[in-house]
């Protein structure tokens, strides 16, 4: 056996057979780079809470001079876009149909009760199959009915105040632009994908084709196996993930408000864990189908639902949010979301990041340990 | 011919089954994610942390943080004497909103001029920072329609009357279930037949069965009903549990449900199998169903709503038959929707499912490594 410089010609050597590998097989290239780009396209285009011009249908029993105030205001507000429907039969039927989310419905005693104590009710019937949808859509005719009460208030040379008015900021945010969450989340998950299943399928293959044994009666050490693979996917995935971020603030102005290499530090050690899982599951698995499976199973829809990305994690049961620590996106969600919006807080990445590092170190090492006692 | 194909559908279920792995993977992960993804998505507040600032020596301050108190959407989690106190506790996210009872507030509710509350809240989240804002208001509003009451003040001449159709407490659990559920059947269905052709050309077989007196059809089917007979059981098992465990009320036709199933099985078998002659490998199937996978989740309307979006991106989930599956999914479910109201959601999952099976099959024979 050569010394330290054999050793570093052959880890050489494989990653260079590594590198072609990915080069001629476009699958990973495409993993590692059209997908960030396709998804991040979809994603920042097409992916969005913000409701506006929701479509509501509009019934009104009995015109009069009110009423026709208050449409005024409802096709005035940026979030709604009235349906004039002739009654509530044919309301029912579109909200049925799905041509419009909700119903607002001024009743033929509109004019007449709101002179009376308890004031005349602004309908609001909503589709609650989308409860999100249904609760902003409240919200927003919330806001519009108490805006035109104030307005006529003030007309009428009245004052009418509700007793307690909620003033309200948001923090990091303040345009409330839900592709500002959603494409940094984004890019955990591509990163995800990129370093757990290129890595699952590439080793599982080696082991599929029996290439792993001929390498394995090669001088070169378990760790030079390890460390050939997984410097390849390293680079790729910290390509994907510069493309991501490049394309999260170019293109989708995304505020990067922290620091831009604290960002490339902790995604590297994220990248570490995602690709120790992809090499530890192809240990395990060694066919192809399974691997691919396991790795589907542990990393997309985890990484979707699990992570704090789209579903906040403090209100899932506490069983569940147990199970979401298991998950290396939920810390780097933290990481990533916090970096772009918030800034460098250390009280937030110092202890994702130890998570992440020792879920990276439990990987790996288990890997290590599995690889070499299948070998002897 | 049916012998031909079931000797096919046979063979394709020994190479899925006979590995105790290869086996746990199919049967058990679609009903654990079920379990926990079902509990996991929720856009629904619970005991939201907050931080309390009440700087008001009044009445009017503790019985409005008394009620914010009694919610069970939120639960304070600490308590501030001063500004300064508060960006740290947000920062680390240890509170996700801060309260602020001015000091005049309960004078200015006294003497009926508007008391300010002041609410903080992190926009990390924008979706969680509006819900919890609503959530807020609620509570206000409640304040407000007791506090004007005993006063006997002025009512508002008009009021909002909310009702929900179909889901009452507005639970969105009951909206991402159905999702789920068609979600881990696309899955389930996409990886087996997205491999099957792969597989076997990998090991170079794909040619034996090429010259073996199968017809193209016939090996299409027979590729086809493995994963097609595996998504029907994986989904009713799935089902099963979202109507029996987490009680999501199944008001529609089961005929329909079943009749909306076929289909999408048929569209997503179609596209798997597309897929998959197109790859050489099986790392190119799997990769090559994933690059149809992701997107077909995220614009199927899951999460976010199809209405949100560009029109441009509107028309290319047209090509999504989640996306179809899904509504079908929502309103058997939740409404109850008679068939004739989801012809539209059916015929274009069939029209998918054929042409990607045609395609698929002409694939078998040009496509040769």
């Amino acid at each position: 056996m050569s010394g330290r410089g054999g050793a570093a010609m052959r880890l050489r050597g494989l990653v260079r057979k590594e590198f072609l590998q990915i080069v001629r097989d476009p699958s990973s290239i495409a993993i590692a780079f059209v997908m960030p780009l396709v998804l991040l396209l979809l994603f920042g285009y097409g992916l969005s809470l913000d409701v506006e011009h929701v479509p509501v249908a509009l019934v009104v029993e009995r015109p009069s001079a009110d009423t026709a105030d208050f449409v005024g205001s409802l096709e005035g507000s940026r979030y709604f876009a009235p349906l004039a429907v002739p009654g509530m039969r044919a309301a029912e039927q579109a909200l049925l149909e799905g041509r419009v989310d909700a119903i607002v419905r001024l009743r033929a005693d509109f004019a007449a009760r709101e002179r009376r104590p308890g004031g005349a009710p602004v309908q609001l019937i909503v589709n609650g199959i989308d409860a999100n949808t249904a609760r902003l859509v409240e919200g927003y005719l919330d806001g519009v009915t108490t805006a035109w009460l104030a307005r006529r208030a003030a007309e009428h040379g009245e004052r009418f105040d509700a007793p307690v008015a909620v003033e309200h900021r948001v923090w990091f945010n303040s345009d409330v632009r839900s592709r500002n969450f959603l494409v940094p989340g984004l890019v955990v998950v591509i990163m995800t994908l990129i370093g757990a299943l290129l890595t699952a399928m590439v080793m599982a293959r080696e082991w599929e084709r029996g290439t792993m044994e001929a390498l394995i009666v090669t001088p070169v050490a378990v760790g030079e196996i390890l460390l050939g693979k997984l410097i390849p996917y390293f680079v790729l995935g910290i390509g994907g993930m510069l493309l991501s971020v490049a394309m999260a603030t170019w293109l989708f102005d995304v505020p990067l408000v922290g620091s831009f290499w604290l960002l490339l530090l902790t995604s590297a050690v994220f990248l570490l864990v995602a690709l120790g899982m992809g090499l530890l599951i192809s240990s395990v698995a060694r066919a192809q189908f399974v691997a691919g499976q396991v790795a589907i199973i542990t990393t997309f829809l985890p990484a979707f639902l699990l992570s704090g990305f789209i579903f906040e994690i403090r209100n899932m049961p506490a069983v569940v949010q147990v199970i979401t620590h298991l998950f290396a996106a939920r810390y780097f969600v933290a990481i990533v979301t916090t970096l772009f919006l918030a800034g460098d807080v250390w009280s937030v990445i110092v202890p994702n990041t130890l998570a992440l590092a020792l879920m990276a170190v439990v990987f790996l090492g288990m890997t290590r340990l599995r690889t070499r006692k299948r070998l002897e | 011919m049916w012998i031909r194909i079931l000797a096919l559908v046979i063979k394709e279920f020994i190479t899925l089954l006979k590995e105790p792995k290869s086996r746990a993977v199919l049967i058990v992960p679609p009903l654990v994610q079920l379990l926990v993804f079902g509990y996991a998505a929720t856009y629904d507040l619970k005991q939201a942390p907050y931080a309390l600032y009440n700087e008001d020596p009044g009445p009017g301050g503790r019985r409005l943080a008394a009620m914010l108190r009694g919610s069970s959407s939120f639960s304070e989690a600490a308590t501030v004497s001063s500004i300064d106190e508060v960006a740290p506790l947000v920062d680390a996210r240890r509170v996700l909103l801060l309260i602020h009872i001015d000091a005049r507030f309960t004078r200015d509710l006294l003497a009926g001029k508007p008391a300010r509350l002041q609410v903080i809240v992190d926009g990390r989240n924008s979706n969680t920072a509006l819900i919890a804002v609503g959530y807020v208001r609620n509570v206000v509003g409640r304040f407000n329609r007791e506090w004007s009451g005993e006063r006997g003040l002025p009512a508002p001449p008009a009021v909002l009357e909310t009702r929900a159709w179909f889901n009452p407490n507005l639970e969105s659990r009951w909206f991402f279930l159905p999702g789920i559920i068609g979600i881990l059947t696309l899955l389930v269905t996409m990886v087996i037949t997205a491999m099957s052709v792969a597989r076997e050309r990998e090991q170079g077989t794909f040619d034996q069965l090429l010259v073996t007196p199968m017809r193209p059809v016939e090996l299409l089917l027979g590729k086809a009903l493995p994963g097609f007979i595996i998504g029907f059981l994986e989904a009713t098992a799935i089902t099963l549990i979202a109507v029996l465990w987490f009680r999501i009320p199944l008001l529609g036709s089961l005929a329909t449900l079943y009749a909306g199933l076929a289909l999408f099985l048929l569209s997503a078998v179609g596209i798997g199998l597309m897929i998959s002659s197109l790859s050489v490998t099986q790392q190119q199937g799997l990769l090559g169903a994933f690059l149809f996978m992701v997107p077909a989740v995220i614009l199927s309307g899951f999460a976010t709503p199809i209405a949100n979006m560009p029109a441009a991106v509107q028309l290319l989930t047209l090509l999504d038959p989640l996306r179809y599956f899904l509504v079908i999914l929502r309103k058997l479910f939740l409404e109850g929707a008679p068939a004739a109201s989801l012809v539209h959601q059916l015929w274009p999952m069939a029209v998918i499912g054929l042409a990607s099976m045609a395609l698929a099959g002409w694939l078998f024979r040009h496509r040769m490594a």
